[in-house]
């Protein structure tokens, strides 16, 4: 909890955000994009609209049967268009014991649409500069880099009453990677080292305006020998307390990891945003 | 390579079907009447209009409005979307917004305090979503034009 102080500033001082309707920022998912808990979604993060900046910084743990993982870090953005994000995602192998850890910056440009506004969904496009920190493991099982660029591209876009009366957003993304377990267990394989196209896909319902339920889906690769990889899903709550502050609270379904089997477990989100 | 995505797929269709289905009108004048009819919709664009007083990045787009016609006028457009018995009379959202640069910033500023509004006279949360859903098209209409 050394982040407490910070999380009492931003709920101490509600400082003028943002023009974005509240909930439009979206959460931040463990590699610092705007979006789900585990996927990357088109908005970009805070309430900067036109003109306007926003930062923040989040805190994220997701808790399975034999793995943790820490995400944490501060992001940007600018004119509702660019994002910009630094992560550090500490994975504790808390049954087979040691920690890996992953650094990630990524970046989101919004291309075209508008979530609430237009017809057409929200189109974002993004990169995510990954680089392991103690790649000796990774390396051991058969990883063959220790950083690597996974690129995405990704609609999200909110319909109006559509479900209940309620708002529903729905989003897809698409990913080009070579990372195993999201690169905590490094890059492509000695015997296949060439980009996969991945699947990924949100949906959530705002049962009020600050308030909301969702599913999440990702596919992830199957590059490493060693151990199988398995897909990813969750279900999660979100509560957007008020511009600066977000709480989302979430069950994870890891699957296979190194091994170990049914991974599932809580996923907690915190974020303060200015 | 085995995918499972249809869990996923079912639930989406799932959704999407339901959003077909709820989106089935009831009456014409349904969200007219859940806004409150005539007096809801007055009450409304006051709040409304109270929010713009006090909003210092949109209010001096309003310097040389007329008010009282403004108010009017609104009430009118909101009465006839929301499948009420008015006939709206003024220009279209185009031509009344052009050169004003409106920002995206602005709009959503008064796309947030049309939701406080509706929260505060605690319209059915059904009816402020069907009536965003009326209005936020007109977003190509008034920004940057």
């Amino acid at each position: 909890m050394k982040y407490a102080a910070l999380w009492l500033l931003a709920l101490a001082l509600p400082v003028q955000a943002g023009s974005k309707i509240i909930a439009t920022g979206g959460a931040t998912s463990i590699e610092g994009a705007a979006g789900g808990g585990i996927v990357p979604w088109a908005v970009i993060n805070g309430y900067a609209s036109s003109e306007q900046w926003s930062v923040l910084a989040f805190n994220n743990n997701v808790g399975v049967d034999d793995f943790s993982l820490h995400s944490y870090g501060v992001a940007a953005s600018y004119n509702n268009q660019w994002e910009l994000s630094y992560t550090r995602q500490q994975f504790d192998l808390d049954t087979l014991g040691g920690e890996l850890q992953q650094d990630v910056i990524g970046l989101k440009y919004h291309i075209a649409g508008e979530l609430l506004y237009s017809q057409m969904p929200q189109l974002s496009a993004g990169i995510q500069y990954k680089k392991h920190r103690n790649f000796a493991l990774p390396f051991a099982v058969g990883a063959k880099d220790d950083s690597d660029i996974d690129y995405y591209l990704a609609a999200s876009k909110v319909y109006f009453a559509a479900v209940a009366g309620r708002n529903l957003l729905l989003n897809a993304t698409l990913r080009a990677s070579r990372a195993n377990q999201i690169g905590l267990l490094g890059f492509g394989s000695q015997t296949d080292h060439s980009y996969q196209w991945l699947f990924e896909s949100s949906a959530a319902l705002l049962l009020t305006p600050q308030l909301a339920v969702g599913v999440e889906f990702r596919q992830k690769p199957n590059q490493l020998a060693f151990a199988d990889e398995q897909h990813w899903r969750d279900i999660f709550a979100a509560w957007f307390i008020n511009k600066n502050f977000s709480l989302v609270g979430g069950y994870v379904d890891l699957g296979r990891i190194a091994g170990f089997s049914e991974q599932q477990g809580y996923y907690l989100a915190l974020e303060a945003t200015w | 390579m085995t995918i499972k995505l249809t869990p996923l797929l079912t639930g989406l269709v799932l959704c999407l079907s339901l959003a077909a289905c709820s989106q089935k009108p009831q009456a014409p004048d349904q969200l007219y009447q859940a806004l409150g009819a005539q007096a809801g919709l007055e009450q409304l664009v006051d709040g409304l209009l109270q929010e713009i007083e006090q909003d210092k990045q949109i209010v001096h787009h309003f310097q040389d409005t007329d008010i009282p016609r403004f108010r009017r006028l609104l009430i009118e457009q909101l009465c006839e979307l929301s499948g009420g018995p008015c006939t709206y009379t003024g220009a279209t959202m185009q031509e009344s917004h052009t050169g004003f640069q409106i920002s995206q910033a602005d709009f959503d500023n008064l796309v947030a305090h049309l939701m406080k509004v509706m929260q505060q006279q605690k319209i059915d949360i059904k009816a402020q979503n069907q009536l965003l859903a009326l209005l936020a098209p007109m977003y190509q209409e008034v920004v940057y034009r």
